[in-house]
């Protein structure tokens, strides 16, 4: 099957670099602390924080001077096609541990001893990367929350089809068998927290992989920032009226 | 490590700062270098497609079943391939019996990921499914270099996938088991980060995992291919470090990968020399039975 045509357009229309449409809103759920909607295309996810609050179940700390975070991904069942199954399956399993340690890393847990946060995933419409999305969503919900972290973990993937590297792999081309890479930096501190592969890829062409991924992740870190802003001077506007 | 499991083993705050300090002038607490592997040995158990393997104190059982099923029906001429894990609460008491943990689906998916997405197997060759049941038995040891472990010994547990043509199953004593068409061997290789990822170490053993701040799987293979990364989330590193750690990996890919295959070739010579006997002994019965009636 032909995922690049010879005028170098997508499936989707999209070119080689380019993202689909991000729209992201803040302050979705108004009984959590911290909440929000991202979306990529036809990717939607919503995520919910709570927190940080007493630890529930103290065997779940690891370190008595850190807070501990938890993290639950779950997809609704009419997020595909075709109805799913079972709610928990290994699958969930992974990306629950994976986004957890993700964020993990960028929350400044030493500041909340004897605390626990709460992150909440729910994948409302899955076209292609959820687990990139979730992370997007989690990181706003956080500050939305007002939980101190080191920096925007931000995530994007990229896949490798047609012998052309493509940013933000949809569903179809997500299922065509390629490449794909997963992503999660810190922007600001110029480092790598997750990264995710699978398929079989030279070495050399997993670099240029990485750095569109990477280059994706610069981007929507942006434009995360630009829309926690514009939540901010709405807020204060709010205030002074 | 699964951190959510009650009897979890924690390592000592002088134990963790020992293991720390060591590192600083580039010495590990079992005398290895930074970039030094555990001894590997493979053994092969009497059937087909089972297999032991030791690195260092890790040991990993595996073993291969092949069973008919229909086929999904997206892509009907493809068999399908599956991996189970299932860590044992002999090996380490933080292993719960029954419920996978979080970290045992996880090393099942980054095996998963390894040997299935980057087509080791050739599914269409297998009109007959081929599940893989993995059994594990670990022995104070890291799921990281289990997940190492599990990936090489597998693909060399070459079992006889039954010839079937017309859905008819021959017995093995009929006729000769076939082997699986393996395209290449992936192999899987894991670092730790210390020290907020300024110093790297490969293969780490228990407690280092335990004190280690991140963690990253690479799988390729000897032919300078990626297959797999798993880097799940944890301490952030640079790009170089990454990039770093693919060149070293696939420096070593080579070296397992004649471990592996030298194991398999010596283990195929035992099993065809077995076969000569039997036919040996056979032969000279039939021999001796018309002498005696004279």
């Amino acid at each position: 099957m032909e995922y690049v045509n010879p005028e170098g357009l997508r499936l989707d229309g999209r070119r080689f670099n380019e993202m689909r449409q991000i729209v992201a809103e803040v302050g979705v759920v108004s009984k959590a602390d911290g909440s929000a909607v991202f979306e990529m295309g036809n990717t939607k996810v919503i995520a919910a924080v709570y927190g940080p609050r007493e630890i529930q179940n103290k065997s779940q700390q690891k370190k008595n001077d850190h807070a501990v975070v938890l993290c639950e991904y779950s997809m609704a069942q009419f997020s595909t096609g075709d109805r799913r199954r079972q709610k928990f399956d290994r699958r969930s399993t992974e990306l629950s541990l994976v986004i957890r340690q993700t964020m993990e890393a960028c929350i400044l847990t030493e500041l909340m001893p004897h605390s626990q946060i709460d992150i909440f995933l729910q994948v409302l419409q899955a076209d292609g990367g959820t687990r990139s999305a979730c992370i997007n969503a989690a990181t706003l919900a956080l500050a939305d929350a007002g939980i101190p972290m080191r920096d925007l973990a931000v995530s994007c993937s990229a896949g490798y089809l047609n012998s052309t590297p493509l940013l933000d792999l949809n569903y179809v081309e997500d299922s065509a068998g390629g490449a794909d890479v997963t992503v999660g930096i810190l922007p600001k501190l110029d480092k790598v927290t997750l990264l995710q592969m699978d398929a079989k890829l030279p070495m050399e062409t997993f670099e240029t992989v990485f750095a569109l991924a990477s280059e994706g992740c610069k981007a929507i870190a942006e434009r995360i920032r630009e829309v926690l802003q514009e939540n901010t001077k709405q807020l204060e506007y709010r205030r002074a009226a | 490590m699964d951190g959510r499991l009650s009897n979890k083993w924690r390592v000592t705050v002088n134990e963790s700062k020992f293991v720390e300090s060591a590192l600083q002038s580039e010495l590990r607490v079992d005398g290895r270098g930074l970039y030094d592997y555990r001894k590997l040995t493979i053994k092969f158990g009497k059937e087909y497609g089972s297999s032991e393997v030791q690195l260092g104190q890790t040991h990993v059982m595996a073993f291969v079943t092949a069973q008919l099923v229909q086929p999904y029906k997206d892509r009907p001429n493809e068999g399908s391939f599956s991996i189970f894990t299932e860590f044992s609460p002999m090996a380490d008491p933080s292993f719960e019996p029954v419920h996978p943990g979080e970290s045992a689906v996880e090393l099942g998916r980054i095996i998963d990921r390894a040997l299935r997405e980057s087509r080791v197997v050739d599914t269409e060759s297998l009109c007959v499914f081929a599940g893989k049941l993995v059994w594990n038995l670990v022995d104070a040891a890291n799921i990281a270099a289990l997940a190492a472990l599990l990936t090489f010994r597998r693909p060399d547990c070459t079992v006889g996938g039954e010839n079937s043509q017309e859905v008819i199953i021959h017995p093995p004593e009929e006729r000769e088991p076939l082997p699986l068409i393996i395209h290449h061997l992936p192999i899987a290789f894991t670092f730790g980060f210390f020290n907020k990822g300024s110093i790297l170490v490969m293969d780490p053993t228990v407690v280092e995992e335990a004190v280690m701040s991140g963690r990253m799987t690479v799988t390729v293979n000897a032919n300078g291919d990626i297959c797999a990364i798993q880097k799940p989330g944890e301490e952030g590193v640079n790009q170089s470090v990454i990039l770093h750690c693919l060149r070293l990996a696939s420096s070593r890919a080579a070296a397992t990968t004649k471990i592996i295959r030298e194991a398999v070739e010596a283990y195929n010579r035992e099993r065809s020399s077995q076969k000569v006997i039997r036919h040996h002994t056979l032969a000279k019965s039939e021999v001796l039975g018309p002498i005696e009636v004279v």
